[in-house]
């Protein structure tokens, strides 16, 4: 498929596809990550190029040192995490800065303003600055693929990792990408032993420190002659400070007007900046989240205006950068419709939704986690009381176990997934059998990552290219911590998760129940044949509403009249009846335990058309 | 000057909105248009609302529509078409699949779904053009091309011709899915110049 010119054609690319793209046109050997929204798919397509080794870490903490590894080793690497995994990769990036690489290392943190998939919207520009490595932040996906090999070479030639920042609209933004051919990196795979600069012993450390200080003052001076640090002359009378995302959406409020567009946003082109800033009449920053670029800026002396006027909070957009600048309000809108809200839910035949209704049944505090599963929080379910990050459950449960002491026995439940269990959930397990705790611990083994689109995990035995590999078994793995009480159980079968959540809430030991059924999602479970079809017997349904507490979306409620009642042959107070919606319904049947009336019966397959 | 526009789709997670945006992108490339098409994924996509933005034009810088300049509203499920009207403007036109999903909060009957949704939209001024793609789609031979009547419907208001958008259906839908999902892009186109002749 060689061609003869360097750029093959133009394709429609995600950011995250283009940065997989990137990583191998850029002949990166290893890419390692964690699954999490928005950077999910960046590994999963990189998985599909001949020539990359990828793989899911059981953590971002992990995969950073994989690809630091990698990078020791002397070929190029690369991790990708969202924003929040960065913090657990936190400790390898820091002193990563300090030892530098032989490969060219790139650290993709893909930033969540908005909040659409995740718990906090931090800025991860702050760790650029805290940990002393460069970032670039690219605009759109044509960007993200040559930003992520500019980013490998300013790797090499400085020795430093680079941290490349997304944003949830450049990561999941398809736009026109040129895609060319592969060049493989100068640097020679092999063990090289050089302690000075790999063992970070405090003597090693304090050496390097210098050189880690030396490194950002000729990163301070490249970035004046950066490429894609940039200014588009126009009109002097605003002049805009912008990148990533922002950038396009100043071209779209202020088209005319002078722009200096950095493509790296740490450290900053200060002669740049401050001839920029000389030239217009009002200076604007102009960035999403955090004054990142604005404190700078105003460091240096230079008067500018920014969070004074543009949201710190959520996504940016043209509309809200010309109307928060100009305070013009533009024409009238359409009001917003008032209409029922459409939050997401589990999905019918969801085995979590067993699970948690006999918990909410059980009415005990729920420390929760990050999954699918986090949507038990809401109505009808109410079972969920936390959701802090990544293994947090299991630590907050024994928390409240160890304030409460005595009182705490049968009243607090710490619930977690198979996969985030195995990105952070081992280590307070272990801390609740080495401190004597009792607290009860609930493992929602799906056998995926749900959540992000079903990756495979540690616990499911298969890896990012659908290789079969050892399976970690939860269950052992439970066992060699320490912990006594393990029950497994069928979450669809209500009553009996009940009776089992029951007896180890009140066990004065440590117990952990793992509920284990597949993800209705998954290929084969989507494939499987024969599932059955639940109807809802109009004459026995009573209209008790009991059915309605599962939350489940194809069980839905008919209102009726008193004389639609009568003529219906249900009762003559009856408010209405449950239905089962046939397109909607997966067979799974916990709908049918529930109803005391037997009201909900197997039906005809033909009915499963709709 | 090129054309250019805006288009919002919408609708519940899981009817194939990425799909039918993807292919619209795909049919205003190869058109000669520069496109951006901005998505979410996660959470979003399980049961509840979700859209889609695309922008073509000959360069388009920001991947989101600003409120009031949507030229194209395709609402995947009746009453999502409401939910974007802030997007919309007095000349947009609206492409409704007049199928019903109920929210969490109608199936369980704490609120009542809105009778009057197509009503709603007309009151506001806007060109309102509905269908059945659930109906239409089964009629075709399968409920999962509920996205290829509405892909159909809207390629009769675009500048990109209709061979390239069949070209392009063909390219995306594996072979033994090809015909029914060119039979549906071909229903909704119809319906679309069905109006468009009254």
């Amino acid at each position: 498929m060689k061609s003869k010119t360097n750029i093959k054609e133009k394709v429609l690319l995600s950011g995250n596809e283009a940065i997989a793209r990137g990583a191998y046109e850029a002949g990166v050997k290893v890419a390692s990550g964690y699954p999490g929204t928005p950077s999910t798919e960046i590994l999963e397509n990189l998985s599909k190029y001949k020539g990359v080794y990828t793989e899911w870490a059981p953590n971002e903490k992990v995969a950073v040192e994989v690809a630091l590894g990698a990078s020791f080793a002397g070929v190029r690497a690369m991790a990708t995490m969202k924003h929040v995994g960065l913090n657990i990769a936190a400790d390898p990036l820091f002193t990563s800065a300090y030892t530098g690489v032989r490969g060219g290392l790139v650290i993709v943190t893909a930033d969540d303003p908005e909040m659409h998939s995740s718990q906090n919207e931090q800025d991860n520009r702050n760790y650029a600055f805290a940990a002393k490595v460069p970032m670039l932040e690219p605009s759109d996906a044509s960007e993200a693929k040559e930003f992520l090999k500019l980013a490998l070479n300013i790797s090499e030639e400085f020795d430093t990792p680079v941290l490349l920042r997304t944003t949830t609209r450049v990561s999941h933004v398809k736009g026109l990408v040129s895609i060319s051919d592969v060049k493989t990196s100068p640097v020679k795979a092999g063990i090289e032993k050089i302690p000075e600069k790999f063992v970070m012993l405090p003597s090693n450390a304090r050496k390097r420190r210098i050189e880690l200080e030396k490194r950002m003052k000729k990163l301070k001076e490249f970035a004046d002659d950066f490429s894609e640090n940039k200014i588009e002359w126009g009109d002097k009378k605003r002049g805009f400070i912008t990148s990533g995302v922002s950038y396009l959406y100043v071209k779209d409020a202020f088209p005319d007007a002078s722009v200096l567009k950095l493509g790296m946003v740490y450290p900053f082109p200060e002669q740049m900046i401050k001839a920029f800033a000389k030239e217009v009449e009002e200076l604007f920053i102009v960035e999403e989240l955090d004054p990142f670029i604005e404190l700078h800026v105003k460091a240096m002396g230079i008067k500018c205006r920014g969070k004074d006027l543009i949201p710190s909070i959520g996504e940016l957009n043209s509309y809200i950068v010309r109307k928060s600048i100009t305070g013009e309000k533009g024409e009238d809108l359409f009001e917003p419709a008032q209409i029922p809200m459409r939050p997401p839910n589990l999905c019918p035949g969801c085995p979590h939704r067993g699970i948690f209704y006999a918990l909410s049944r059980l009415g005990v505090f729920i420390a929760g986690d990050i999954g699918c599963y986090t949507l038990a929080a809401l109505k009808p379910l109410s079972a969920m009381d936390t959701c802090v990050c990544m293994g947090a459950s299991i630590g907050t449960a024994f928390g409240m176990e160890k304030a409460l002491g005595k009182n705490a026995l049968g009243k607090v439940v710490a619930v977690i997934g198979d996969s985030t269990f195995i990105h952070s959930g081992i280590t307070p397990l272990i801390n609740i059998v080495y401190n004597k705790g009792f607290t009860t611990v609930v493992i929602l083994d799906n056998s995926t990552t749900a959540m992000t689109g079903h990756q495979p995990n540690p616990a499911t035995g298969i890896t990012i290219t659908g290789d079969f590999s050892t399976i970690v078994d939860i269950e052992a793995l439970c066992r060699a911590i320490g912990i006594k009480n393990i029950h497994i159980v069928n979450p669809h079968d209500i009553e009996a998760t009940f009776k089992v959540l029951k007896q180890e809430v009140e066990r004065p030991e440590p117990s952990v129940i793992i509920t284990k059924y597949p993800c209705v999602l998954l290929p084969e479970m989507k494939k499987r044949k024969n599932k059955p079809l639940y109807v809802v017997r109009t004459d026995k349904c009573t209209g008790c509403r009991t059915c309605l507490k599962l939350g489940c979306p194809a069980i839905e409620w008919v209102p009726v009249s008193g004389d639609e009642a009568k003529k219906l042959g249900l009762k003559p107070k009856q408010k209405g009846y449950s239905r089962i919606n046939a397109v909607l319904c997966d067979g799974c049947g916990q709908c049918v335990t529930l109803c005391k009336f037997k009201a909900i019966v197997i039906g005809k397959r033909d009915e499963r058309k709709g | 000057m090129k054309e250019k526009g805006n288009i919002i789709f919408c609708g519940v997670g899981g009817q194939g909105i990425l799909l039918a945006s993807e292919i619209t992108a795909s049919a205003l490339i190869k058109s000669g248009f520069d496109v951006k098409k901005s998505e979410v994924h996660g959470m979003a996509q399980r049961g509840g609302s979700v859209s889609a933005h695309l922008r073509y034009g000959e360069k388009v810088y920001s991947p989101l529509i600003e409120p009031g300049t949507a030229d194209i509203e395709i609402a995947f499920e009746l009453l999502e078409s409401l939910r974007y009207l802030p997007y919309l403007n007095k000349k947009s036109r609206v492409v409704v699949n007049t199928q019903k999903i109920l929210p969490p909060s109608v199936a369980t009957g704490v609120e009542r779904y809105p009778e009057d949704v197509l009503e709603q939209l007309c009151q506001r001024g806007l060109s309102v053009f509905h269908m059945d793609a659930f109906q239409i789609a089964k009629s075709a031979g399968e409920i999962k091309a509920v996205n290829m009547v509405l892909v159909g419907a809207i390629s009769a208001f675009l500048p990109a011709g209709e061979k390239i958008f069949l070209d392009v259906v063909k390219e995306r839908v594996p072979e033994k899915f090809r015909k029914v999902n060119l039979d549906a892009f071909s229903k909704g186109r119809a319906i679309i110049k069905k109006f468009q002749e009254v």
